[in-house]
């Protein structure tokens, strides 16, 4: 298993570190806690990507600067809260490291925080569509 | 003990009007003693944002399936969940959910496999309780655990297995899932595995009637008249039909299983919950593909 970026790591760490009832709850905080999109992606929606993995209308937006920090930006409704939890999980874990950090995240990762048993696999199925989408276009981005 | 009926107007053209409660009735009679309303969502987060002051949860994935085989609970297993829910056998039972209900009507479906007399849907589920401004809270309810008797399931009356359904050509399937599903097109999500199925089609013979033709925009239930013209008339189910809906895994069918069964009065409607999943992953079973339904196999 490839090592995790540390805020990837601390963040399964916590999920790891809860029984299954108190990782929902803390799934329920990451969903509270998803920034809002900033100004400029607000006003053009044709720059985001739906992640078509989910049912719910999820859309995000990366980030490379030149020097290669990615910063992830994400949305989703708030009558779909499992979903946002995993965008905010995925928009607070990756912002901020370069690109080859991103790119270098095991496809697994929403099957390391211990949900597999509490959330069906069909929104699991959902937050590897946001990872994957997300490390393609850090890949586009950053060759570029 | 039996809480009164909604008399709504709407409901009383209904095979089962007793089966709907509008979502005034239900305000109305929150707090009704031997009334328990019940949330089950779809995503497994939204009961806690905010609930029907007072209903419990009931989770599809975590409460009303075996862990390990895929099937569901079994009769210890119900009456365990239904007595910590404080769900007596004579209690009415209000469901609504998340998604027009498919969950709603999926647990409404499983309650049914235990025979539980006394369960109804709320007509427009939660989007409708929650775009009419009625009351929400995340205060946790606190249910008194009851009795409720070990009752053995029943798979017989209206769950459909595969073995079944091979069975069951030359009368009506209802493939209740999008028409790309139907003809097989979903299958190769761009750089993305399909979920559940290695192949795509539908069940041969199988009319395509998605679900959401049953509902209105807001979730509600379409009148009796509206439905009798697409189930009757369209997909030519008659009355003494033994009909089978399926879709991927049986939750959107069973929202067709209840306007079929409760709100038309077909006596015989099974819902096979293994659905697409099953069928479309199974070695050797027919499928047909594109739009057409497709020839009933020879024996």
């Amino acid at each position: 298993m490839t090592d995790l970026p540390a805020p990837l790591a601390e963040i399964r760490d916590d999920f790891l570190s809860f029984g299954e009832r108190d990782r929902l709850q803390l799934l329920l905080e990451f969903s509270n806690e998803l920034p809002a999109l900033p100004e400029r992606y607000r006003e053009h929606p044709e720059l985001l990507e739906r992640v078509e993995e989910c049912q719910s209308p999820v859309y995000l937006f990366v980030e490379v600067s030149p020097e290669g920090r990615v910063d992830v930006h994400a949305t989703a409704p708030a009558e779909a809260p499992t979903t946002r939890g995993f965008a905010s999980i995925l928009v607070q874990g990756l912002s901020g490291l370069n690109a080859a950090a991103v790119l270098a995240v095991p496809d697994d990762f929403p099957l390391q925080l211990g949900l597999t048993a509490a959330v069906s696999p069909l929104r699991l199925n959902g937050m590897s569509g946001m990872l994957w989408r997300i490390k393609r276009q850090v890949g586009e981005k950053s060759a570029a | 003990m039996t809480v009164a009926f909604d008399p709504a107007e709407k409901f009383q053209a209904y095979a089962h009007p007793e089966r709907l409660v509008s979502t005034a009735w239900l305000e109305a009679h929150l707090g009704t003693p031997g009334l328990v309303v019940v949330e089950s969502d779809e995503d497994v987060l939204l009961y806690e944002t905010g609930h029907i002051p007072g209903a419990v949860k009931v989770d599809w994935h975590t409460e009303l399936n075996d862990p390990v085989v895929r099937d569901y609970v079994d009769g210890a297993g119900f009456a365990r969940l239904m007595s910590a829910k404080g769900i007596a056998r004579d209690t009415t039972v209000v469901i609504y959910g998340d998604r027009s209900n498919w969950w709603a009507s999926y647990a409404l479906w499983v309650f049914t496999l235990f025979g539980h007399a006394d369960v109804r849907l709320l007509d427009g589920g939660r989007d409708r309780w929650v775009a009419e401004g009625r009351p929400l809270t995340t205060e946790a309810p606190a249910p008194i655990a009851v009795d409720y008797p070990v009752v053995e399931r029943d798979d017989h009356g209206v769950r459909a297995f595969k073995e079944d359904v091979l069975a069951h050509f030359g009368k009506p399937l209802i493939d209740v899932r999008s028409l790309e599903e139907y003809t097989g097109e979903r299958t190769h999500m761009p750089s993305y595995p399909q979920e559940g199925a290695l192949r795509g089609g539908h069940i041969p013979t199988a009319a395509s009637v998605p679900w959401s033709r049953a509902a209105n925009d807001d979730g509600t239930f379409r009148s009796a008249d509206e439905l009798s013209a697409i189930y009757r008339d369209e997909a030519g189910i008659d009355d003494a039909d033994d009909v089978v809906t399926y879709c991927r895994i049986g939750e959107r069918s069973s929202h067709t299983w209840f306007v079929l069964a409760h709100l038309l009065g077909v006596p015989r409607v099974r819902n096979y919950d293994g659905s697409w999943t099953e069928w479309g992953s199974a070695v050797r079973v027919p499928i047909a593909v594109g739009a057409e339904p497709g020839a009933a196999p020879g024996r």
